[in-house]
């Protein structure tokens, strides 16, 4: 069974007495420990998709099951407390909070969601801290670091949970290439080290390969899907 | 919770000069109520004081419908012995009370032999009314401090007017309540200053005396004055002699005794009444700049943290702890206003107390005001603020709470 089932997934907004289509019809599969990515022009719809599938927008219509459940049913607390516990969470714009330290950042999903001692958050804090490679940072603030290590920080936070599902939305859209390039292999890495599976969006064509499985999405409809080293039409 | 406190005082310093601002205005908020309570406060314990301690007593008893007539003194509406008694009796009942002292009011001519006038004189045993009245002999201005048989205390006012001293002979004339007229040539034994309220310029003689210029064979009193060990308990007392008197009544069913404070028998108390008015709208003046001061902080800190709103309501905190973050955040700048306020305002109430600051009242000089605050003041104004505060924070903080985590994360 996939971690993320897709059937014929719909959203629509109104503004108005005008309806938006933003995501038509969607239907995929992705399995556990899988590192896909959604790519396609501003406006395809991969960030709707993404924010349906990380439970912070409703489907207007359509079915879909993350780890076994069917969030379209879930009300805002259930929606909360699934994402507390299910998924992890890397922006764009890194998201930090600044009044909290490298340590703190990444110890808050346990502090504040998951209520874990401080013995355990300490040891998770500790460990992914290394694994990022910003253990000498832990005590410096986010105004106090570079755009990379912030990222690096994100991916630590949104791991830190042991979560079962990381999305990621444009991760690299405000790094240079080279770093760039370091998270998304950062982000492997993780999904190698914790089994973790990763879905990223992007439009970035120099890292689209870095993904083993790839969604194309145009105009809100998935257009293809390619893996490494073969291709197949939705 | 120690995290929630954490993440609030960090967001506090994060805008400080902000936060200076605003716990700033709340802390001289704090220091005018406290200062303003404390110099009313002493101003009107002050004068109760003076009015219960040296004229009038906490409470008194008197016959029913003596205080209706009052200004006239009335012979007829006084307590005979066997309710004198009755009264006595129910005083003694009561463990709150420290002293009583039964009192002869009567209304007469006073001549210095050239001249006469009118006079209101108190027939008092000396012990119990210097028991009850315990200021009533710091008035005494000239003479012994003691009211002896065969003298007569004169008020200061009618010393002066009428040219007598201390050790001059005068008469005092006075009607019984049977019509009759008689005299006495008493000794001026001290001449009494004379201080605004009601009976504040009531002459005393001993009340063997008043009972000889009055001609009464068995003695009848006018009124009996009370103090209490602990003046907060006035009405509980007040109200009790009341139910213990009140089973005693006339033949046409109505009671024999009435019992007043001294609120109901002092026009002070309605100026008191305007300072506890006062009080309270600046207290309300306090309420209405501590609500404004920190929902415009808190609006414009949810307003500017909507992306970090997002974050965290995406990473699953719950709406709950986001409405505890934003109104521990309240709470913090509300107790910051609060303790500097606090500190600030003991100190100025130091230095007033230091500056031995004087005032006038009525004929009363130099009177030293020295203002306190009790404990109570500072826990109430420090409660008022902090709950004002968390009030101030609670929308703001709803606001937060109830976000789209999708619609705080594209907020620009």
């Amino acid at each position: 069974m996939g971690l993320v089932m897709a059937e014929n997934i719909t959203k629509e907004y109104h503004s108005g007495e005008v309806t938006v289509r933003a995501l038509k019809g969607a239907s995929f599969n992705i399995e556990p420990g899988s590192f896909v990515s959604f790519v396609g022009p501003s406006g395809s719809g991969k960030t709707t998709l993404l924010n349906l599938i990380g439970c912070l927008d409703k489907l207007s219509a359509g079915r879909l099951l993350v780890a076994g459940m069917d969030v379209s049913s879930f009300g805002k607390k259930d929606s909360a407390i699934f994402r507390g516990k299910n998924i992890g969470f890397i922006f764009q714009d890194f998201n930090l909070i600044p009044v909290l330290t490298v340590f703190e950042n990444i110890e808050y999903p346990l502090l504040m969601v998951q209520n874990a001692s401080p013995g355990d958050r300490k040891k998770r804090v500790m460990s992914l801290l290394d694994a990022v490679g910003m253990a000498e940072q832990k005590d410096k603030y986010p105004d106090q670091i570079s755009g990379g290590q912030k990222q690096r920080v994100a991916v630590a936070r949104a791991l830190v949970t042991n979560p079962k599902l990381v999305l990621a939305d444009e991760p690299t859209a405000n790094l240079d290439h080279k770093t760039a390039y370091m998270v998304i292999e950062l982000m492997k890495k993780m999904r190698d080290d914790f089994q973790t599976t990763f879905i990223f969006s992007t439009h970035d064509q120099k890292i689209v390969g870095e993904a083993e499985i790839l969604y194309m999405m145009e105009d809100g409809e998935l257009v293809g899907k390619q893996m490494k080293g073969g291709e197949e039409h939705v | 919770m120690y995290n929630l406190f954490k993440i609030a005082i960090r967001n506090l310093m994060r805008y400080r000069r902000r936060t200076l601002l605003t716990a700033s205005l709340i802390a001289i908020g704090v220091i005018f109520v406290l200062v303003f309570v404390s110099v009313s406060g002493s101003f009107k314990n002050m004068i109760i004081g003076q009015i219960t301690g040296s004229m009038l007593g906490d409470i008194e008893i008197h016959r029913k419908g003596y205080v209706a007539s009052i200004d006239n003194l009335p012979l007829t509406l006084m307590m005979n012995p066997p309710q004198v008694k009755k009264a006595d009796g129910a005083i003694k009942t009561i463990p709150d009370i420290e002293a009583h002292s039964p009192r002869i009011k009567f209304g007469g001519l006073f001549s210095n032999f050239t001249e006469t006038t009118n006079i209101r004189l108190n027939g008092v045993y000396p012990d119990m009314e210097t028991k009850t009245l315990p200021l009533l002999t710091s008035r005494i201005m000239q003479g012994e401090k003691a009211i002896k048989k065969g003298e007569i205390i004169v008020p200061e006012l009618l010393a002066r007017g009428m040219k007598v001293n201390v050790g001059d002979m005068v008469v005092v004339i006075a009607t019984n309540k049977d019509g009759s007229v008689n005299g006495k040539q008493l000794k001026v034994g001290a001449i009494l200053e004379s201080v605004t309220g009601p009976g504040g310029r009531d002459g005393y003689v001993h009340i063997e005396d008043a009972m000889e210029i009055l001609r009464m064979e068995e003695q009848e009193i006018s009124e009996i004055a009370i103090k209490l060990y602990d003046f907060s308990k006035l009405n509980t007392v007040a109200h009790r002699l009341d139910a213990d008197l009140s089973s005693d009544v006339k033949k046409q069913d109505k009671p024999v005794f009435e019992v007043h404070t001294w609120e109901t028998l002092s026009p002070f108390y309605n100026i008191a009444r305007m300072i506890d008015m006062m009080t309270l709208f600046i207290k309300i003046m306090l309420i209405a700049i501590v609500l404004i001061s920190i929902m415009n902080v808190m609006i414009m800190a949810v307003y500017e943290r909507i992306r970090e709103i997002g974050t965290i309501a995406a990473i699953g905190t719950l709406p709950g702890k986001i409405l505890a973050m934003f109104v521990i955040e309240g709470f913090s700048l509300g107790v910051l206003g609060a303790v500097v306020g606090n500190v600030i305002g003991l100190v100025i109430v130091y230095i007033l107390d230091l500056a031995k600051i004087t005032f006038n009242f009525g004929r009363q000089t130099g009177l030293l005001l020295s203002p306190a605050l009790r404990a109570s003041d500072i826990l109430v104004v420090s409660v008022i603020v902090i709950i004002v505060a968390v009030l101030g924070s609670l929308q703001p903080a709803l606001k937060a709470s109830k976000m789209e985590p999708i619609a705080a994360l594209r907020h620009v």
